[in-house]
């Protein structure tokens, strides 16, 4: 298990491998389909961004609302592999992770070789048990957009797998080799 | 006839909305648990365990087990001795979800106009409604709260009716292995074969409503079932696609008579969040 917390440096993604859990602690963002328009159109208008795209990480997720009492609802992650277009775009702004559920294309592995990115994976449909890890959430961008608006959250411990590394492996493609019966 | 309120109607479509999102279907509980003997991967073992802890963490938080609640599917059985006052049966259905919706916290991920505007609708309506007239004096409604990354990833064959139930168990483990780990494996299936192309798909649809587990009460349906299931889980996808032995907790099949020319096979995958639930009103 290793312990991560925001920023991450080189030296830190560097060192993971696809298969390391990952309990990651401090700033994250938030953002999926509709948001990631709107971000590339931000981008290539040259206007405000919605948050510093350099040194960040965007988690794919569309929570629930919160309950009287609580930061966030259910928050998991979402199916990463929609985002897939906008990924090189991100990590030439300086993004260096990603966090969703899900395959990515050859592409986007090859981009976050590249930009020494790293895609991270939460379990998927266990939204309540992820948003026991957020400790704060605020709506910083896009409110108009709903569950799709951009959050940015503070997470303790948040349990990550690597699911692709900056060297290029891929844990989707080594886990399903090992059990496939042919 | 018997007369039923529709504010009834709105009233037990909320509730059972806010039920089955927080509340996971002890089947599928039960599944799960079961599964974990089965499974060889220490990180798929791991993962299930997740699974099943989220939805203790759901309860005891009121929370939805999944930040996806869903589009609203209803099957509606509708008694032809029955008589709706008030509003329409579509009108309080609808109703029901957006109350439901709203009391329950429960995200709202309907967009109007698929194509262009893409506006979210405010209220997760309006909900995917079938309707059947049958004897008797009863409503019934099955709802269910399906997740997009699940439906995202079901497909629809007319198969030739020479492929044969070798052509089904292939086209099935082709949808679940292309799937991958995107609809939240381990998953239930249902496989509706025959009809037409929609009844296919609707047949696939309403499988996802029995448990996992439950025998098809037709023996060599029955065979055929556990044959695909055994065809799917060597796939190696495993939970959360991660790798491992469980791919999927159950297959259910439902068919239809066919045109002589026709094999159609529809496979609507669902997430081990199978939220359904049934209202008798």
């Amino acid at each position: 298990m290793v312990e991560l917390t925001t920023p991450l440096n080189s030296d830190d993604l560097e060192k993971l491998k696809a298969g390391d859990r990952v309990l990651l602690s401090g700033v994250i963002y938030t953002a999926r389909d509709a948001a990631h328009r709107r971000i590339k159109g931000a981008i290539e208008k040259k206007e405000k961004l919605p948050f510093p795209l350099k040194g960040s990480l965007i988690f794919y997720v569309g929570p629930t609302p919160p309950p009287p009492g609580k930061p966030i609802g259910s928050a998991g992650p979402t199916t990463s592999g929609r985002m897939d277009p906008y990924v090189p775009l991100l990590l030439e702004q300086g993004v260096k992770g990603f966090i969703g559920k899900g395959k990515r294309s050859q592409q986007v592995k090859d981009a976050l070789k590249e930009f020494k990115g790293v895609y991270f994976v939460a379990t998927g449909g266990a939204g309540a048990l992820l948003s026991r890890c957020i400790k704060s959430s605020e709506v910083i961008a896009y409110e108009d957009l709903g569950p799709e608006a951009v959050h940015r959250l503070e997470v303790e411990k948040f349990p990550l797998f690597v699911a692709n590394d900056v060297h290029g492996n891929d844990i989707f493609q080594q886990g399903v080799e090992k059990f496939r019966i042919s | 006839m018997r007369v039923i309120e529709s504010q009834k109607i709105v009233e037990a479509v909320s509730e059972k909305l806010i039920e089955i999102n927080v509340e996971l279907d002890p089947a599928i509980c039960k599944s799960l648990e079961e599964s974990l003997e089965k499974e060889e991967s220490f990180l798929g073992k791991e993962l299930i365990n997740q699974l099943l802890e989220n939805s203790r963490i759901a309860i005891q938080e009121n929370l939805p087990i999944c930040q996806d609640t869903g589009v609203v599917v209803a099957f509606v059985e509708v008694g032809e001795e029955v008589r709706i006052k008030g509003e329409t049966l579509e009108k309080a259905i609808n109703a029901g979800v957006a109350k439901g919706y709203e009391k329950g916290y429960l995200r709202k991920s309907m967009v109007s106009d698929p194509i262009f505007k893409r506006v979210n609708t405010g209220n997760n309506t309006p909900a995917i409604i079938h309707t059947e007239l049958v004897p008797g004096d009863k409503l019934k409604i099955k709802v269910a709260a399906k997740g997009g990354g699940s439906e995202n990833m079901s497909k629809l064959k007319m198969l030739k009716p020479a492929d044969g139930p070798q052509g089904i168990i292939d086209f099935i483990c082709q949808v679940v292995d292309e799937a991958g780990p995107n609809p939240c494996p381990p998953l239930v299936i249902g496989v509706g074969v025959g009809g037409t192309m929609e009844k296919a798909a609707l047949l696939s649809k309403k499988a996802l409503f029995m448990p996992p587990h439950e025998k098809n009460p037709d023996p060599e349906l029955a065979d055929f079932e556990e044959e695909i299931l055994k065809e799917v889980n060597k796939l190696g996808v495993g939970p959360l696609g991660l790798g491992g032995r469980i791919t999927a907790l159950g297959v259910n099949l439902l068919t239809y008579p066919c045109h002589i020319a026709s094999l159609p096979v529809a496979v609507n995958l669902n997430c081990h969040a199978a939220r359904h639930g049934k209202i008798e009103l």
